[in-house]
């Protein structure tokens, strides 16, 4: 492969000295080594160290690099620049405000989070080694913990969009999930309570963008219909 | 300059929250103490998410194992650098503290009859060096998230408060040498705050992002070891830098040595097992240092695979697919992303890459930070702790075993978390004042970055200090690139003197924070050539051409002379050494002997 060039518009919006969000037309020359969209990005910051992202780990499990990337959320690091059309089109996750660029203020999306309880509740005293486990049972936790929180799934959610603060989103509920499965925790009934409300829960209509969007390959659909199997079990 | 900014005090500040500092921070929120965590990033976006292959206890789930023995390879592993006392307090305590991340919810992997599940990993033998025995407790090969969910989790329910995307930028220190906080910058506002603290913690994390090729995540600029040595602090053992020998060719991304740990094993172009050669006895399951030389070696003598012989093959195609889907499903998605390879089907390309620092702030075994003072070695710094990899207990010596960075993390960040509880409470009730030079030194540095012009690029400027660093300091050292290394680092010093950032803006400036962090990686940088070019031996992962293995000196390692810890202070670049604690805490001594695998 030789060098080549690539062709961005990126969503440029500094409140310090931009009246109103822009898009800035960008080409870059990318050597044989550049792989990943993130790698094209560090590059366009170094041309103009003005752009602000966030990235730390670069290979898709710390969550920072979650954005809009030809109007589908993705990961940067793990999305390969080979497979987009050009120009490549950067904007940051939809739904939240935008503090700069591709920088999105997450406070809505971790308060989501934070709201489902995401520790585990065990009332018994202690025991002095592990709590007890069987394979199968720590199976059920496959596909629900391994969640990155880059907010990929509840910016790209329309029930999310329209009530941010009362619809927890498809990440938080998968979290929510996680914990309600878990034969360790003690609080099931205490967390469906939680979530017994017309927003909370039951916003989710199955529209399933947050399959689609999860970098990491995880259904919080199915988590959220388990969520609400339980929730009708419980009231017959 | 004497500008004022504004002060919020707290009993204790964190910096960090990565797996140590969130393991403190439980201790301290527990404690009801006025805590704050201080990140740069959002708690699990933290480096230690990244960790894969497990954390080390002898529980002995499945086969007989005993703290001992784990206590013995780990001091074996460090080659005899590693200081016994912490060692043992930490192998001793490894049970303890992994139940504990059980009870806080970790989704350990389990056995049949409900216990933990563990794997072997290197360096880890039973009975004294015997042959492997599964000492890694593993959560699939994502014990790392697994783990720092758990932890960021357990702070949630512990009510910890956090500042988030906030940068800590230098050290308070008084004149008395007393630590009372730090100076941070808010990353969204650019407001710069005096955290002004009695108790200040630093679990900053490591600086692999020196090297060019690095498994390190974009955040690992030492910024705690930079703010230390800024204010004096030195630097102990930074010329050992452990290579693991499984990141993927070309993208650095790692692999974990849980592969090696499920039966993966290593080969050249020929298809041959070399690790066979190199140790008879572990084989693929030798120290990381010995089977990231070995492939080095391979690759030196053109036996290395791919059209320019500069790699080698981790095969795991013998595995059954469900082990390596129940097992190892991290490692093929990352395999398929980053190497284009299903590892069911074909072997993943590997290479040595820098991955963690064994050196870092100097504590002792409860977590203190200790600099030499009036004749005493390791006289404790009132009011300063480290935990975790930017700190140096020293547990891991010249080079450390897998699995054993994410339990020092947790052994050590809640060490350190009672200890500073315990001085909150026998100690002074009310801050002592803060120092105003301390603050004026973080507002003259801001202020030169500000107003620098015609100065030096800060991408181009990082990247020569990472090609000096790789081509200088690597796997295999030489005198005369060492020498040369040492003055080329210096020249790239003042490169950093003169960064210039062409974005001013005050809102989320990620252009002044990597001008910020660079002034930490120097630091760091220096410290690994300067230490790396004046220890005159081979130990661990510090390996010189003229340093050979001779019958007097067996694999190089020179214990008359060189059987001490380095010691680097920033100003004018000065050494000091210190004697290794031999004496465990409560076991007899392991004396240094030949390390074979």
């Amino acid at each position: 492969m030789e060098s080549r060039t690539v062709q961005f518009r990126i969503y440029r919006y500094d409140p310090d000295k931009d009246a109103k969000p822009w898009m800035q037309d960008i080409s870059l020359e990318l050597e044989e080594t550049d792989h990943k969209l993130l790698d094209a990005i560090v590059k366009l910051k170094a041309k103009d160290d003005g752009i602000a992202f966030r990235r730390s780990c670069r290979e898709g499990v710390c969550g920072s690099d979650a954005m809009n990337i030809n109007g589908k959320n993705g990961l940067a690091c793990l999305t390969d620049i080979e497979s987009l059309k050009q120009p490549i089109v950067l904007r940051p996750l939809p739904g939240l405000p935008v503090i700069r660029d591709l920088i999105v203020d997450m406070t809505q999306f971790f308060a989501q989070y934070h709201s489902i309880k995401p520790y585990l509740v065990n009332y018994d005293p202690l025991p002095e080694r592990e709590r007890l486990q069987s394979p199968e049972d720590r199976d059920e936790l496959d596909g629900l913990y391994e969640c990155i929180l880059c907010a990929c799934c509840s910016t790209a959610c329309p029930s999310f969009w329209w009530n941010p603060d009362k619809f927890v989103g498809p990440a938080g509920l998968l979290a929510a999930y996680r914990f309600l499965a878990d034969t360790r925790d003690q609080a099931t009934s205490e967390r469906l309570d939680n979530l017994d409300d017309p927003y909370r829960l039951f916003r989710c209509h199955s529209i399933m963008n947050c399959v689609d969007a999860c970098p990491k390959g995880l259904n919080p659909t199915k988590a959220i219909g388990k969520i609400k199997d339980m929730m009708m079990r419980r009231a017959v | 300059m004497s500008a004022s900014i504004s002060v919020r005090k707290f009993d204790a500040v964190i910096v960090g929250a990565g797996g140590a500092g969130l393991r403190a921070a439980i201790q301290l929120s527990e404690a009801g103490l006025r805590t704050a965590v201080i990140s740069k990033v959002f708690p699990t976006r933290s480096h230690t998410v990244a960790a894969q292959g497990g954390v080390a206890a002898s529980l002995g789930n499945s086969e007989e194992d005993h703290w001992h023995w784990h206590m013995y390879d780990t001091v074996k592993g460090s080659d005899w650098l590693g200081d016994q006392d912490a060692i043992e307090f930490m192998c001793r305590k490894a049970n303890e503290v992994v139940i504990e991340l059980e009870h806080y919810g970790m989704p350990f992997d389990r056995l049949d009859n409900g216990r933990i599940y563990q794997r072997p990993f290197g360096g880890h033998m039973s009975n004294f060096g015997e042959k492997p025995v599964a000492r890694s407790c593993a959560a699939a090969d994502r014990t790392g998230h697994a783990m720092l969910h758990a932890l960021y989790q357990r702070n949630l329910k512990v009510n910890t408060h956090f500042f988030t995307e906030w940068m800590a930028l230098d050290l308070i220190r008084d004149d008395d040498g007393d630590v009372l906080g730090v100076t941070a910058l808010e990353m969204e506002t650019g407001e710069v705050v005096a955290f002004h603290a009695r108790a200040t913690i630093f679990a900053t994390g490591g600086a692999g992002r020196i090297y060019h090729s690095s498994t390190n995540a974009f955040i690992n600029t030492g910024d705690g070891l930079g703010m230390a040595a800024r204010a004096g602090i030195p630097l102990e053992d930074m010329e050992f830098w452990q290579f693991h020998p499984t990141g993927v060719a070309g993208a650095g991304v790692l692999i974990t040595e849980g592969v090696r740990g499920e039966g993966g094993i290593l080969r050249n172009a020929q298809g041959e097992r070399f690790m066979e050669r190199y140790a008879p006895n572990a084989k693929d399951l030798a120290s990381r240092d010995v089977v990231s030389r070995a492939m080095v070696t391979e690759i030196n003598e053109g036996r290395g695979c791919g059209p320019n012989k500069d790699f080698v093959l981790l095969d795991i195609t013998h595995l059954k697919p469900e082990t390596i889907m129940k097992r190892l499903p991290g490692i093929r998605e990352i395999s398929i992303r980053f190497a284009g390879v299903d590892p069911i089907r074909a072997p993943i390309p590997v290479v040595p890459t820098c991955h963690f620092q064994m050196g870092g702030i100097p504590i002792n075994y409860r977590g203190q930070v200790v600099a030499p003072r009036g004749g005493n070695p390791d006289a404790v710094v009132n009011g300063f702790y480290a935990a975790g990899e930017c700190s140096c207990s020293s547990v891991h010596g010249a080079n450390r075993l897998g699995t054993n960075s994410l339990l020092e993390l947790l052994v050590f960040g809640k060490s350190a978390g009672e200890t500073a509880i315990n001085d909150l409470r026998m100690g002074r009730r009310e801050h002592k004042p803060l120092p105003q030079a301390s603050i004026d030194r973080t507002l003259a540095r801001l202020d030169r970055l500000e107003n620098q012009t015609d100065g030096t690029n800060v991408h181009e400027t990082r990247l020569a200090l990472q090609r000096v660093m790789q081509k200088h300091a690597g796997v295999f050292r030489f005198k005369a690139l060492l020498d040369e290394g040492v003055h080329q680092i210096m020249e790239v010093a003042e490169l950093v003197k003169r960064t210039e950032i062409k974005d001013k803006s005050r809102v989320f400036n990620t252009a002044r924070i990597e001008a910020l962090e660079l002034d930490n990686l120097i630091e760091v940088a220096k410290a690994t050539m300067v230490g790396a070019a004046a220890r005159k031996e081979s130990r661990g992962s510090h390996v010189r051409d003229d340093a050979p293995d001779t019958p007097e000196h067996p694999d190089g390692r020179n214990d008359v002379d060189w059987l001490k810890h380095t010691l680097w202070y920033s100003e004018d670049n000065r050494l000091d050494y210190k004697p290794v604690h031999m004496d465990p805490l409560t076991v007899d001594s392991i004396p240094p002997k030949k390390r074979s695998y």
